[in-house]
């Protein structure tokens, strides 16, 4: 089981841990990783600007993909939306590949549609199987009550990507139960973190996660469980700027998925970057 | 910009001769814009709106309403049509199928080629076109990285990429001076 690691432009700069956890994770369950080289930013960000570069610039990392003859496996959800309506879209819109296409061939790449992308949930789902995670689970995580912010990216729109039920995403919360860390539900637990408007209005940005930290606070999780660097940044570092801006104090840790996972088949905090995070995690870990 | 988010509402009568009624087949023409004439405003886009939630301001069933009658010029230059979170909430529970976050693109899209580029995403757009990533530094990220057994980022071969992205109309959209 061979894939091309994208880990996009957030998780060098902020989430190494993430990546990290994730290259040990996938060591224990037989995935191989392989470095992506020369991938450009998936996309994303452009498509605000111009929808048609955003896609040329998925194009080309496909392109890339194709040309190494893998799968790509991501980290990011931002990255995985973006790179899969993009694939969707250049096979089933002729016109648009064929344009897309002479706009590659400058730089003599042509997308043929061969290479597909996952996220890395839909690696453990699928590809793993949740029987076979659980025979790596050494270190029940029972002690732990945790909640999930899966944020708005892997699962919408749900016509695109085909995750998981958005209003309900049961599959994306088994692999909480796999760890055996108690898993519980909140108020707000579908709203957006509100990353991605902290360039246009941050203090608007702010108000929305401080919605969704007050109520995750009301069930007194330990963690929050994360699954894209994006909104992981924003719940995690970010609650430093919630204190300055408003005066309230949650420290609730966030923790990647990856490190949660890797905390129940026995790596230690270090191996998983635990320390990496901005939200002290000691707290945490004394409980495990 | 909380303080100068500027309200799409609009307090006088309007008249006729302030309306552009091709604005919407304009809208229709950009991918993801196709389905702005089946809104039948019932508001349920705003009702689910994470952003609406934390701003009065922001009203996505109001964006569709002044596109569908022709306020071109208040609706580009407005600058709520910037703080779609694409969440896809909206997406996701439109009663008439209309994919909101796309039309919120194609309506950013449209006012980009307008001149009226949001300064945070023309920031963003240089740097990608520049390097490839959002973020620069790599050597200060790499020593990070490294620290942790993680290998380099990727090198973006940039003489190719800017081969393929300056085929596009790129450039010239993130050479806009900004809010026209």
């Amino acid at each position: 089981m061979k894939y091309l690691l994208f880990s996009g432009c957030s998780i060098p700069q902020k989430e190494n841990a993430y990546e990290l956890s994730a290259r040990k994770v996938s060591d224990k369950l037989g995935i191989e990783l392989v470095d992506f080289k020369g991938a450009n930013c998936c996309g994303f960000f452009l498509e605000s600007v111009d929808h048609l570069s955003a896609q040329v610039l998925a194009a080309r990392d496909l392109c890339l993909a194709e040309e190494a003859g893998l799968d790509i496996v991501t980290l990011c959800t931002g990255c995985f939306g973006h790179l899969t309506k993009t694939r969707n879209h250049l096979l089933e819109d002729d016109k648009l590949r064929d344009r897309v296409n002479k706009i590659l061939k400058k730089g003599n790449r042509e997308f043929k549609g061969s290479s597909n992308v996952k996220h890395f949930t839909q690696i453990l789902l699928d590809e793993i199987g949740t029987e076979k995670i659980m025979e790596t689970i050494t270190r029940p995580l029972n002690n732990l009550k945790v909640v999930t912010h899966w944020g708005c990216h892997i699962l919408k729109p749900s016509d695109q990507l085909h995750i998981d039920n958005p209003e309900n995403p049961e599959r994306l919360n088994s692999l909480i139960k796999l760890t055996k860390a108690e898993f519980v539900h909140y108020m707000e637990e579908k709203l957006c973190c509100g990353a991605p408007v902290l360039g246009v209005d941050e203090k608007l940005s702010l108000k929305i996660l401080r919605e969704k930290l007050a109520s995750i606070q009301k069930v007194k999780a330990d963690a929050i469980i994360t699954i894209c660097p994006f909104c992981h940044i924003h719940l995690d570092l970010n609650q430093l700027s919630i204190e300055e801006t408003f005066s309230e104090i949650y420290e609730i840790p966030v923790l990647h998925y990856t490190q949660l996972l890797g905390l129940a088949q026995g790596f230690s905090p270090d191996e998983l970057g635990a320390y990496e995070n901005r939200t002290p995690v000691d707290d945490l870990l004394e409980k495990i | 910009m909380s303080q100068k988010i500027r309200s799409l509402s609009v307090n006088e009568p309007l008249k006729s001769t302030q309306l552009d009624p091709k604005f919407k087949y304009e809208v229709a023409k950009e991918p993801g814009g196709e389905g702005l004439g089946y809104c039948f405003q019932c508001g349920k886009c705003t009702a689910t709106c994470p952003i609406r939630r934390v701003e009065s301001i922001y009203k996505p069933r109001q964006i569709l309403r002044a596109a569908l009658l022709g306020l071109r010029e208040i609706v580009l230059s407005s600058d709520v049509i910037w703080l779609c979170a694409t969440c896809f909430s909206c997406t996701e529970r439109c009663p008439q199928g209309v994919k909101l976050a796309d039309v919120m693109r194609a309506i950013r899209n449209i006012a980009v080629r307008e001149g009226y580029i949001h300064p945070f995403f023309q920031a963003q757009g240089k740097m990608i076109s520049e390097i490839g990533r959002i973020f620069e530094d790599d050597e200060f990220i790499n020593e990070q990285r490294a620290d942790l057994g993680l290998p380099p980022v990727p090198i973006v071969n940039l003489e190719e990429f800017k081969k393929i992205l300056d085929s596009t109309k790129i450039k010239e959209l993130l050479a806009s001076k900004g809010s026209k």
